[in-house]
């Protein structure tokens, strides 16, 4: 199996394709440090300027914690796009090339195949997430610094010590990571019904932008489905920056408000993983190698 | 021993039929040539010994063992090129066979390599990308590709489509090698009866998914007999004498006409016979080769 998988991967990264996320990962983050680290005190004052007559915040606001907050919630709601790049070609991009039929007639069974791409996918996956992290959280805090984290909420704010911080972006990239493999796995199931790239990696983002509209929309007849659509759980990482009060309204050190939320959404995203590779497994086996 | 077994295969795309109830049978050492045109079944068929298309009736035996429940053991032994020769562009030819070797769990060496692309010719451009290659150069590397992992058996789809007049001579130089000085059983399928008839021991021909033809190629091909068509008015009077007497191992095909191949000085007897047994015989029709016969039965229907 080790073979297969290590096989999967040195296609991935052997084709020019795989490194145009992490090209736009690193261009998207860069320029919006720049922005920041040159405009930043004006972006700060317009987030602050509701609350700047009632509240004195003392420190670096804009510190390295609160970039990386920033990006990622502009930026991994655009990633699952760029994971489907990859993850929806693994199967229909070698049925389109015809060399599945070149791996299928190996001495290997179908279910291997699509198990080693699939985990090759996910590698990916966790490559572009940890690239990420390693742009967005720790170059942003050896260019702007750290503090506390100081995050305003729709009707609140959230004031975390420096020390509490890097816990909760760790426990978020890990969350994120089942986010963007959820994605992995659709893309993946869109992949086993083509036989060319561009119906998955499309079918994949309608999937995800269809999904995210039920999510959102607050009409009666969706909030019966809402709990069990991925979209609805893929954003919860925030969760891990909401901490509990005390009866004096202070923050308890190391808390999480809603534990449970992220744990339903885990469990929620890991079933949706299982069902979308069985059932890629399933239409795979079943399938005759036309192309 | 059979290498090969193929039992009453059938294969329904809908309500096409592309295999109906074909069998036959390669024995090892053999350089079995399937002939038929494009389209006739040739690659559903090979797609079904390598377990790519599930067959919609029918077994399939390679090694003795049945592919249904020993895939991956007979797999193991099965190295094979199957129609267009689809490669990874962004891979050259050497790190195409490092990759097929990783996969067969082989380790090879560097020497190995070079060897095997210089049995299909190609050691001169071991290190280019794929995406540069002619059509024939990637027919080459996946031939080269099949080769690899040493197998006992090699299916050849088509090998010498793109190829040029020396390429395909090169190719059918290293079925001879590879079945002559390896000792493998090599199954290959082409559209032209030519590059089969000089590589092939035994010889089947496809048409419409039906097997029309299958015998020796050296027995098909020899010039003391003639391929005759026997035109009655009644082809299954003339079928039923033929059986029932001794023109019977002479009988080519049944299915788009009679069709005997028959030494020339026993032309006159057969003649005879259907006349003495009542069927009028319109004409027995000469076919200068198998050629001739293969374009016929193709052209029929």
């Amino acid at each position: 199996m080790w073979s297969l998988i290590s096989v999967e991967l040195y296609k991935i990264f052997r084709r020019p394709r795989t490194y145009i996320a992490f090209g736009a990962i690193a261009a998207l983050i860069v320029v919006i440090q720049l922005g920041l680290k040159i405009d930043g005190n004006s972006y700060a004052a317009f987030l602050m300027k509701d609350i700047n007559d009632t509240l004195t915040v003392d420190g670096k606001v804009l510190n390295g914690y609160l970039i990386c907050y920033i990006l990622l919630q502009l930026l991994l709601v655009h990633v699952p796009l760029l994971v489907a790049l990859i993850a929806a070609d693994m199967l229909s991009g070698e049925a389109n090339l015809g060399t599945l039929r070149l791996l299928f007639s190996t001495p290997y069974s179908r279910t291997q195949w699509v198990f080693a791409k699939f985990i090759a996918a996910s590698v990916y996956t966790i490559l572009l997430l940890i690239w990420l992290a390693f742009l967005a959280l720790f170059v942003s805090m050896w260019v702007f610094g750290t503090d506390d984290l100081f995050l305003m909420k729709s009707n609140y704010v959230v004031l975390i010590e420096q020390n509490d911080v890097l816990w909760r972006y760790v426990g978020a990239f890990v969350f994120a990571s089942f986010s963007l493999l959820t994605v992995t796995s659709l893309g993946f199931l869109m992949s086993s019904m083509a036989n060319n790239s561009i119906g998955p990696i499309v079918g994949t983002m309608s999937a995800i932008v269809f999904f995210t509209i039920l999510s959102t929309l607050n009409i009666p007849l969706f909030t019966i489905v809402k709990p069990y659509l991925f979209t609805t759980h893929m954003n919860n990482w925030k969760e891990f920056f909401d901490i509990k009060v005390n009866a004096s309204n202070e923050a308890v050190h190391g808390s999480i408000l809603n534990i449970a939320k992220i744990k339903n959404s885990l469990w929620v995203l890991t079933l949706h993983i299982i069902l979308f590779v069985s059932t890629s497994i399933f239409i795979i086996k079943k399938k005759d190698i036309l192309s | 021993m059979s290498v090969i077994k193929v039992q009453h295969i059938s294969k329904h795309f809908g309500t096409l039929k592309a295999v109906d109830d074909l069998s036959f049978e390669v024995q090892e050492g053999q350089v079995f040539g399937f002939l038929g045109q494009n389209g006739s079944g040739k690659s559903t068929t090979i797609r079904m010994l390598l377990s790519l298309i599930h067959p919609s009736s029918g077994t399939i035996e390679i090694f003795g063992k049945s592919l249904a429940h020993h895939r991956n053991e007979i797999l193991e032994q099965v190295g094979a090129i199957i129609e267009r020769p689809d490669l990874y562009p962004y891979l050259s030819a050497q790190e195409h066979l490092q990759l097929f070797a990783k996969v067969r769990k082989q380790k090879i060496e560097k020497a190995a390599i070079q060897n095997t692309l210089e049995k299909v010719g190609l050691a001169n451009r071991a290190s280019d990308k794929v995406q540069t290659f002619s059509l024939g150069m990637k027919q080459r590397l996946g031939i080269a590709i099949a080769l690899v992992h040493n197998p006992r058996l090699i299916i050849l789809d088509e090998p010498t489509n793109g190829l040029d007049p020396q390429g395909i001579a090169d190719i059918r130089q290293l079925i001879q090698y590879l079945s002559k000085e390896e000792g493998k059983t090599v199954f290959v399928s082409s559209h032209l009866l030519s590059e089969i008839e000089q590589v092939a021991s035994q010889l089947l021909i496809i048409h419409k998914g039906k097997k029309m033809v299958e015998g020796n190629t050296k027995d098909l091909l020899d010039p003391q007999k003639r391929i005759v068509q026997i035109k009655s008015t009644n082809d299954e009077l003339a079928l039923q004498v033929i059986v029932a007497g001794s023109f019977s191992n002479y009988l080519l095909s049944r299915k788009e006409g009679v069709f005997l191949k028959i030494p020339t000085y026993e032309i006159p007897m057969l003649n005879e016979s259907l006349i003495k047994a009542g069927v009028a015989v319109l004409g027995i029709e000469t076919k200068n080769s198998l050629e001739d016969y293969f374009l016929q039965i193709t052209s029929n229907a």
